[in-house]
């Protein structure tokens, strides 16, 4: 096991050493049924599928990862634990990639807690297995791409309310920038490619693809390297601004 | 060791840290004094590659900090301000966590987190949170974190604030032990802690360093150095003073209370005078019940050489 996966352990460990782990997986258990039956009509609608399950998704992400994110690199410089971890032996990227996987990783169980779902769709009646299971993916990766940006926005302050706040504005940049009134107000100046590069954006344009059961390769990629850039920008803000 | 070349950190317009350069070599223990805000951590994360400087280098045992940077610190152990750690760990949990992240696995992880365990007393409280502990507790928590490896280089940022009379007696004799074969550089704002662990004193202020030399030389620069403190018994008779006041080499003599029979006998440019004095006590059959030479007061060299002149009177 390298440095990566010794972070990796330690911080996930520390979720469930602390209320955080409990809070969040009830809450997000709490949320998700809600939505699912109360506003999106499970049992009306009378289909087996869990469309109006991952429909909410987007939303329920929007507002929660950015809460576990915050404390990312927030707490870090503000316990000023920090600066025990980089006199430690480890590169910057390695901290920041362990730290992400674990609070990825930590979603990716609390998402795997919602299987009750897809058990009662399979009880009730015959369901796509394979789109169920794509939308998963779809979900997770999505997921990813909210916590990568939730950390770049805790590495910039030590103030945990800030962090939350900007990742949500921006988290809901990602999501809004595929709908046509957001669109609408780049086309008037911006290029047409400016503004099919920012519909292509869009966390939900991709994750909608991979939740109707179609995975494309390109979507798959849109996420990873969106993970990718935003801890590429983390690693570059830390090292900036990680004395302040 | 460890060498420091015109090292020099601003931020904004506060300058932190001014043109500092020395070497610490091994079996050294430096020891920085300074007034709060003079730059003593701020050198102390640029040595540990935490803080990137405006200006000049730092290389540990032949690593420069900043092009080798794993390197260096692999070979340094570091004791931050306040002695963060991971509040919701236990001391055990934690110190496995940095001994895995320094390479150790397994039995030999084990074995040197009971070991460093047992150096600073942590066995009573090895599996309560961090967050609980009384502060002397973390601060030992974060000495054997900084220990754990065994580095051959030490940076202990107040390793003895907080600790009570016993611990700190245990931690500075731990530091000793370990001087032998390591570069140590601690900051302290208890100037006894400097004779008790330093083979070399730093004052730094104002961003710069302002004396660098033994806690010998740093005494001899008091007015008290080879200072005679001398109390009589009996009743007072009338011109002691001015008999100690003329004796060869004496720059004055003040009664330090009013009614014992108690002087303290200044030299000039810090000669020793205490032959002088015992000479005339002899001669005058005075009833000595005190007789000491005083090796100067680290606290009034400290004031005299931070404080700007003004302020002094
Ligand atoms: N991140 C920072 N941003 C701005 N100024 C800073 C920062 N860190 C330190 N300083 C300033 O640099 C100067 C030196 O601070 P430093 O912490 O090194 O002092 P110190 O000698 O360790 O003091 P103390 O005895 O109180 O621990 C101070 O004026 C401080 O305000
Ligand atoms: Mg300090």
């Amino acid at each position: 096991m390298g440095r990566v996966g010794v972070i990796f352990k330690r911080e996930l460990v520390g979720y469930f050493a602390t209320p955080i782990a409990a809070v969040f997986i009830i809450i997000f258990l709490m949320l998700a049924g809600a939505f699912t039956f109360y506003l999106g009509d499970f049992f009306a609608r009378g289909q087996s599928d869990l469309i109006p399950f991952f429909d909410f998704h987007p939303w329920l992400y929007l507002v929660l990862i950015p809460a576990l994110a915050m404390r990312l690199w927030a707490e870090e410089r503000r316990g000023g634990t920090i600066e025990l971890l980089f006199t430690l032996p480890v590169t910057l990227w390695e901290a920041v990639v362990g730290k992400f996987l674990a609070a990825w990783c930590f979603t990716g169980i609390a998402l795997t807690l919602t299987f009750p779902m897809w058990v009662t769709v399979n009880i009730l009646g015959e369901p796509d297995n394979g789109v169920i299971l794509a939308s998963y993916l779809g979900s997770f990766l999505m997921a990813g791409g909210f916590m990568a940006i939730g950390s770049c926005m805790s590495a910039l302050t030590k103030n945990q309310v800030i962090a939350f706040v900007i990742s949500v504005v921006v988290g809901l940049g990602f999501i809004l920038s595929g709908f046509a009134m957001v669109l609408d107000l780049f086309s008037g100046w911006a290029p047409q490619f400016v503004v099919e590069l920012i519909s292509s954006f869009s966390f939900l344009t991709h994750f909608n693809a991979l939740s109707r059961g179609v995975v494309d390769l390109r979507d798959l990629v849109y996420f990873l390297s969106l993970i990718g850039f935003w801890l590429f920008a983390t690693a570059l803000v830390l090292e900036w601004k990680k004395a302040e | 060791m460890v060498e420091l070349r015109q090292l020099r950190k601003t931020f904004g317009p506060i300058v932190a840290v001014d043109e500092v350069s020395f070497t610490v070599g091994r079996g050294e223990v430096l020891g920085f004094l300074g007034p709060n805000g003079a730059g003593k951590s701020t050198t102390m994360k640029m040595i540990t590659g935490f803080l990137t400087p405006t200006q000049g280098t730092v290389t540990v045992n032949g690593f420069d900090v900043w092009k080798q940077p794993l390197e260096a610190k692999e070979s340094l152990g570091y004791l931050p301000e306040g002695a963060p750690a991971y509040g919701e760990m236990t001391p055990l949990s934690f110190l496995m966590f940095v001994g895995e992240m320094r390479g150790f696995r397994g039995a030999e992880l084990s074995r040197r987190v009971s070991e460093v365990m047992e150096k600073v007393n942590l066995e009573g409280v090895a599996h309560q949170p961090i967050d609980t502990l009384s502060k002397g507790f973390k601060r030992r928590v974060g000495l054997a974190q900084a220990i754990i490896h065994d580095p051959s280089v030490l940076i202990l940022d107040e390793p003895t604030d907080g600790l009570d009379p016993n611990q700190k007696h245990e931690v500075r004799g731990l530091i000793k032990t370990m001087a032998r074969e390591k570069a140590i550089i601690l900051s302290t704002h208890v100037l006894e802690e400097v004779h008790a662990v330093c083979t070399r004193a730093m004052i730094i202020a104002r961003s710069k360093v302002i004396t660098d030399g033994t806690p010998a030389d740093l005494e001899a620069r008091s007015r008290y150095h080879n200072a005679v403190i001398l109390r009589l018994r009996g009743p007072c008779a009338d011109g002691v003073q001015a008999m100690l006041q003329g004796l060869p080499g004496v720059e004055s003599a003040e009664a330090l209370d009013g009614d014992a029979m108690e002087y303290r006998i200044l030299p000039k440019d810090g000669q020793p005078i205490i032959g002088a004095v015992s000479q005339c006590v002899h001669r005058h059959n005075w009833d000595v019940v005190e007789l000491s030479v005083e090796h100067g007061h680290l606290d009034e060299v400290f004031r005299s050489l931070t404080m700007p002149a003004q302020a002094l009177t």
